[in-house]
């Protein structure tokens, strides 16, 4: 580690200040990288300046607490999909990151690397996470019917579409931070008398609750706005009532935001953009979430 | 019990520790139960993946005992999937036209420019573009570039929904992915590969084209196919920005339905299950995910690749 950041470092101090970077073709090229890296920030401002002011006329409580309407455009809201979308959320984080946390274990603390099965589960989850997400709502449409539910729209298989695509997020970011954990405390745990499970239930994995929930908050967050898996289980672009229990009828945030893009009417266009600033804004509050567990908790060993 | 004695349990650490000594443990049947529950979950995964290929299958099975392969892989008609396969092609394409040179660009300054502290702030600045949902790009690409920019500032002759919008929103999305791993790959470059060339008398911009980005290359081959496979999987934009016509022309400005989104509007659709025009959409998301599943499976070999290199 040390000898890689001085190394680069004897490099920074070789390439300052040079005349030949200062040619024409150098500064271009510097001109065109400082583009490429600015290009997709000006796109975000573009984006989330243009929406504002399309939704900017619809910044009301109606909008958290209203029902959705298509016919009294102008009061539309969002009280069912941002309730949906919030059990969604605690169903999606209760499937996902208990068997998430007990594979990462296995796999970090228990398996033999060397064997061709675990290997073999490594390389499988890392093309899980590459599948296409409405995949996985193609999946959790034929997990329903093997249990044997007909209507589908509900949080359950709403909530299992998404836990089955976070899945390998929690699994591959849980490892990383299990893997961060020194090997000298579970060595020191073991020489004590505790048995590998001691170890890892009581050292490794406390050690490692930081970076667990951070990952998990980031999948979270990726779930949150996926619309696509949802539209395959058959959620709908409106309900208008509570979600009551597992097995209600629900709509989410990004379902209702997609159902409404295909409307002609101004009032609801406007809603929209709106409603994506609310799903923006619950967005950045799970990632400014994971910021902060991972600056207050996380040791650097 | 085959188990490995205890030092070895863990991942090597590497730290130059003296080894255990080998303790032959007493069995513990709690320990023996615990750890397979956690082999079991582990199984989970291996588990989606044949639970994906089973849910696909067994429809498409009944997909293609109605419909001759033929009018499948036709290029018209009801069940025809070429003109939804040129569709994703077409917007891939036009995707991985703005992100390759822009994610190449970002990734070269980060990894060869930037210093330690700008690349901390940095990095994540473009990996806020990956954190914004898919569905919000796909209303970003209807009521903003393809009104505005397209047809406003641009003075384009071009429809509500067209493949090129689509694209371009794509692209933007894919940035990140190909930024970052191409990133780690030029970081992955050794120190001495540049110093050697700069010792040469190039100057910053021929070492990184010249030299680091050759030796880079199968690292950032890795990025680009795994943000092809990104983008031919996205859907809401294609969905929603795209169109909902099948359409095998080659010009961008038409709007024309592409795989996922021909997933996506029939799925959203009044058809019943197990009805024929249900099933064409198993036989789509098959086809789709393999295409997927080798783009990534060529990926994941090119990553490992680099990784054996240096």
């Amino acid at each position: 580690m040390s000898a890689a950041t001085t190394a680069r470092d004897v490099t920074e101090a070789f390439t300052a200040r040079r005349s030949k970077d200062r040619s024409t073709p150098s500064l271009v090229f510097l001109g065109l990288l400082w583009f490429s890296l600015f290009f997709g920030v000006i796109v975000l401002l573009v984006l989330i300046v243009s929406t504002i002011l399309e939704g900017a006329g619809r910044f009301d409580m109606e909008l958290l607490t209203n029902y959705g309407s298509t016919v009294d455009t102008e009061h539309t809201g969002f009280r069912a999909g941002i309730l949906g979308t919030v059990w969604l959320m605690v169903f999606t984080a209760l499937f996902a990151v208990p068997l998430g946390i007990a594979a990462a274990l296995y796999l970090e603390e228990f398996a033999d690397k060397e064997r061709w099965w675990n290997r073999f589960i490594e390389v499988n989850l890392q093309n899980l996470a590459a599948v296409p997400s409405i995949v996985y709502g193609l999946l959790a449409v034929a997990v329903m019917a093997l249990i044997g539910f007909e209507e589908t729209g509900i949080v359950l298989g709403g909530a299992l579409a998404l836990a089955l695509l976070i899945l390998p997020v929690v699994i591959i970011t849980t490892r990383e931070a299990v893997r961060a954990v020194p090997q000298e405390i579970r060595h020191g745990s073991l020489a004590l008398g505790a048995t590998q499970w001691q170890t890892t239930w009581r050292q490794t994995l406390p050690s490692a609750i930081p970076g667990i929930a951070t990952g998990t908050i980031l999948g979270l967050s990726r779930a949150i706005g996926e619309a696509a898996p949802l539209v395959v289980i058959g959620l709908a672009g409106s309900v208008r009532f509570d979600p009551e229990g597992v097995l209600s009828p629900i709509t989410a945030l990004p379902m209702q935001i997609y159902s409404l893009t295909s409307r002609p009417q101004e009032e609801l266009q406007t809603a929209a953009s709106a409603a994506i600033i609310v799903l923006l804004v619950l967005i950045l509050a799970l990632n400014g979430m994971a910021i902060f567990i991972r600056n207050k908790f996380q040791r650097s060993w | 019990m085959t188990t490995p004695s205890i030092t070895t349990a863990g991942p090597s650490g590497g730290t130059g520790l003296p080894v255990a000594p080998n303790l032959r443990r007493r069995p513990r049947p709690g320990e023996t139960v615990i750890r397979t529950i956690l082999m079991l979950s582990a199984l989970i995964s291996v588990l989606i993946t044949v639970g994906i290929l089973v849910a696909l299958v067994r429809p498409v099975l009944d997909f293609f005992a109605e419909i001759p392969f033929g009018e499948f892989f036709a290029t018209e008609g009801t069940y025809a999937v070429v003109p939804l396969v040129t569709g994703t092609l077409m917007v891939t394409a036009i995707a991985l036209l703005v992100s390759v040179p822009l994610g190449l660009g970002a990734a070269m300054y980060l990894s060869e420019y930037a210093s330690r502290r700008a690349r901390k702030v940095l990095k994540p600045t473009v990996e806020l573009l990956a954190g914004i949902p898919s569905v919000v790009y796909g209303f970003f690409a209807l009521s903003f570039v393809t009104p505005t920019l397209l047809q406003d500032i641009l003075g384009m002759e071009i429809g509500f929904t067209n493949a090129l919008a689509a694209g371009l929103v794509l692209g933007v999305m894919v940035i990140p992915t190909i930024a970052t791993l191409s990133e780690d790959a030029m970081s992955a470059v050794p120190q001495a590969l540049r110093q050697g060339s700069l010792a040469m008398g190039a100057n910053r911009m021929q070492t990184t084209i010249r030299v680091v980005f050759p030796a880079a290359l199968s690292g950032i081959s890795a990025a680009v196919v795994l943000g092809m496979s990104r983008a031919i999987g996205e859907t809401m934009i294609v969905a929603l920005a795209a169109g909902g016509q099948k359409n095998l022309s080659a010009d961008p400005r038409e709007g024309m339905q592409a795989m996922t989104g021909f997933i996506a509007q029939t799925a959203g659709g009044e058809n019943p299950v197990g009805s024929t025009e249900y099933n064409s959409l198993f036989a789509v998301g098959l086809l789709l995910f393999t295409m997927t599943l080798v783009l990534n499976v060529i990926s994941i070999s090119f990553v490992r690749r680099f990784r054996q290199e240096y």
